[in-house]
């Protein structure tokens, strides 16, 4: 039987185990969407305020639950609208497939009515795209960006489709969900380069990235750990891969680190990074990036590995499976004069600590801690709040952190934290800032349609805080344009949204508001007041090294 | 910094010169010249990549190449075993005077008249780099009008192809 282009994608959507797409209707896509009308039992949609919030909501889906995220948005706006979301996935390797509508084949080149390049533009933000200009090519070109999206190291694909192509009539067989392609397993030798390294080492450091988590290799990280007797830290994007009950792990490194974790990693004379990618904001000034350590590398994608740091040994694998070898040949270990370091690191950490009661990021944080289960994702936006959070929360299973690493996207937070929502199936909690809220609040319309259980705890200082800082620290105090001067009512805001809005001011009413918040089926909103001047600390300046580092506020 | 040859065997898909370069380009890698073309199965076309680097440059280039979901396979052309030509027009001032010198140097480089005027000829020459950049170097003083090169195409050597051997 003949199908239509669009009847075709919805069956193959379906097909490949899509239960819920993320998504805003438009001309180009409303054969589509009458097919999505059809089958709405089958598959969901979840309709969004604006196409980046889509985006963000595909991607937050697919940090939760390590399934594709798909999205859709019409042609033109609506699909420049996915894009920085698009690019916020690519840059941290989140698997999503993204579909857009385009005109009709015989309009395409002519500048028509919301007609743009999307393939185009999205050529170096995706994995791979396709244009479907053949609506026989449609369900194997739907197939073929799944099999991308989840194979190797994840990627978002995005699928152009042409209004004709949509109207087109072809055949469709349902065939099987894509399998991802074969996993690498690692080369013998390099795994035996890696045991040599490892029974040598004194002081070893594990450094896990957000490859850890996709591939699921948490477990392996940990009996690596304990059977060498190495410290594990991580990178923004391993953050939740190791539990933080965890004695062995230091937290995230960086920029923005642990003092203990980045001191470990500096002083290490072995690191073992797993699916990790040596950002700028990872290692600083690479020149002076841990000058006694030997580098391991472990990735499966091969371009990583020699790209930013050149690695002693570079091991292209699946994550796990390297490991799983290298655990079975390593010899068992003790270091106890590098425990012992490490934990003096830590003792020197605990002592920056704030100790105040009031009402301050590390508090809130506390407080979040406390009121979590941990079955729920923390989403973030951009900025001081999300390195607090990325230094503070606690995390006790993978997958539960869902932040933008690498493109650093404000207003990522709110769209990722319905995802979060709506892919676990359970409540999420977004810790997100004034300045980043501001940028894409109109989800909240999204929240409240269709009653998603999101807390959103919105650190306000009314400022841009993270530039701010660098603004006092770099700058001269010359504060320009990071003082939000607004007069938004977040509370007000949130009910004329029809979300439930609190303003805490002190830590004891911020408790039990959250633990009210928690207990609240739907969006609850909550404004907690904290300085203007709270910095994110420790810091490491950037392009400077350990020796930079800058752990306590000092000549104010 | 040395010279390297790269043949990428390329789906012959829409867009995928332009995704190829958009590669290039965005990861700062500087490219002496690209050229594309059909190979004997339509499916796929043949591209040819040569730029200066040292090698994790290469490396990084080979890598994000090999990632690309329309590259079939890839593989270096060392010098020694391949064969890399390059075929370029050149019109250069015709003129009494240097007629009789032109003639020489074209004749010298086994190059060809392929368009004659009284004051203006085009030749053509094929060749390794080396020999269309000396030719070029010989005949700047007759007055170069236009140039128009191909950029490198390039083989490997010996029996088999770059599908069986990669």
């Amino acid at each position: 039987m003949k199908l239509s282009g669009a009847e075709i994608l919805v069956r193959t959507l379906i097909e490949q185990g899509v239960d819920v797409v993320f998504g805003y209707p438009g001309g180009q896509v409303i054969n589509i969407y009458d097919r999505l009308y059809e089958h709405q039992d089958d598959i969901k949609h979840i309709l969004v305020a604006h196409e980046q919030g889509a985006s963000h909501a595909a991607d937050g889906y697919a940090r939760t639950t390590g399934k594709v995220g798909v999205c859709i948005a019409t042609s033109g706006p609506g699909a420049t609208n996915l894009v920085t979301g698009i690019a916020t996935a690519y840059l941290d390797s989140v698997p999503m497939v993204a579909i857009t509508g385009n005109v009709s084949n015989d309009l395409i080149g002519r500048d028509s009515f919301q007609e743009v390049d999307i393939t185009g533009i999205t050529m170096p933000i995706t994995k791979h795209n396709f244009f479907v200009n053949k609506v026989s090519k449609l369900a194997d070109t739907i197939r073929e960006a799944f099999r991308l999206a989840k194979s190797g190291r994840p990627g978002p694909v995005l699928v152009d489709i042409p209004k004709d192509v949509q109207v087109a009539l072809f055949d469709y067989e349902p065939e099987a969900v894509v399998e991802p392609m074969p996993k690498i397993p690692p080369k013998a030798h390099k795994i035996e380069n890696a045991i040599k390294l490892i029974n040598e080492a004194k002081k070893p450091y594990i450094y896990c990235g957000g490859g850890t988590i996709s591939s699921g290799a948490s477990e392996e990280v940990k009996a690596l750990a304990e059977k060498i007797d190495a410290v594990i830290g991580c990178s923004l994007m391993g953050i939740s891969a190791i539990e933080n009950s965890n004695e062995r792990f230091l937290g995230m490194q960086g920029m923005h680190g642990h003092f203990a974790s980045s001191m470990a990693q500096h002083n290490a004379d072995l690191i073992i990074t797993v699916g990790a990618r040596f950002s700028d904001r990872a290692t600083g000034n690479k020149a002076k990036y841990a000058p006694n350590a030997k580098i391991i590398h472990i990735d499966t994608d091969k371009a990583e590995i020699d790209k930013n740091i050149i690695a002693h040994l570079g091991i292209c694998s699946d994550i796990k499976m390297a490991l799983c070898e290298i655990i079975e040949g390593v010899d068992k270990a003790e270091h106890p004069e590098w425990i012992q370091t490490v934990k003096d690191f830590r003792d020197e950490e605990m002592k920056h600590l704030p100790v105040s009661d009031k009402m301050n990021p590390y508090n809130i944080i506390k407080v979040i801690n406390e009121c979590k289960t941990d079955d729920m994702p923390v989403a973030t936006d951009v900025g001081q709040h999300q390195m607090w959070s990325a230094q503070f929360c606690e995390f006790g299973k993978p997958r539960k952190f869902v932040s933008s690493g690498g493109l650093g996207t404000m207003g990522f937070g709110l769209g990722a934290a319905i995802g979060s929502a709506v892919g676990t199936g359970g409540k999420s909690i977004l810790v997100t800032g004034d300045g980043s809220f501001g940028m894409c609040l109109n989800e909240l319309a999204t929240a409240a349609s269709y009653n998603i259980p999101v807390v959103i705890v919105i650190m306000n200082n009314g400022v841009l805080g993270m530039v701010r800082q660098w603004q006092t620290l770099f700058f001269n105090k010359h504060y320009s344009n990071t003082v939000l001067d607004r007069k938004t009512d977040f509370v007000r805001l949130a009910q004329a949204f029809g979300v439930m809005g609190y303003r805490c001011t002190e830590m004891e009413d911020f408790r039990e508001t959250m633990k009210t918040a928690i207990e609240t089926d739907g969006p609850v909103l909550i404004e907690c007041f904290i300085d203007k001047d709270e910095m994110v600390l420790p810091m490491l300046p950037p392009g400077g090294s350990m020796d930079d580092i800058i752990v306590e506020r000092v000549g104010d | 910094m040395d010279r390297h040859v790269l043949s990428v065997f390329v789906r012959n898909q829409y867009g995928v010169l332009a995704r190829i370069s958009s590669m290039f380009r965005r990861r700062g890698f500087n490219i002496d010249s690209l050229t594309v073309g059909e190979t004997e199965n339509p499916e796929y076309s043949r591209m040819t990549v040569t730029f200066n680097g040292d090698d994790v440059v290469k490396n990084q280039i080979i890598r994000q190449l090999a990632k690309m979901p329309d590259v079939e396979c890839l593989t270096e052309l060392e010098k020694a075993e391949s064969v890399s030509r390059e075929l370029v027009l050149v019109k250069i001032k015709n003129s009494k005077e240097s007629r009789q010198d032109i003639m020489s140097v074209v004749d010298i480089f086994r190059a060809k008249v392929v368009d004659y005027g009284t004051e203006a000829m085009i030749v053509e020459i094929t060749g390794e780099s080396s020999k269309i950049d000396a030719f070029i170097d010989l005949v700047e003083e007759f007055g170069i009008i236009e140039v128009c090169r191909t950029g490198i195409v390039a083989l490997k050597r010996g029996n088999g192809s770059i599908l069986n051997e990669n």
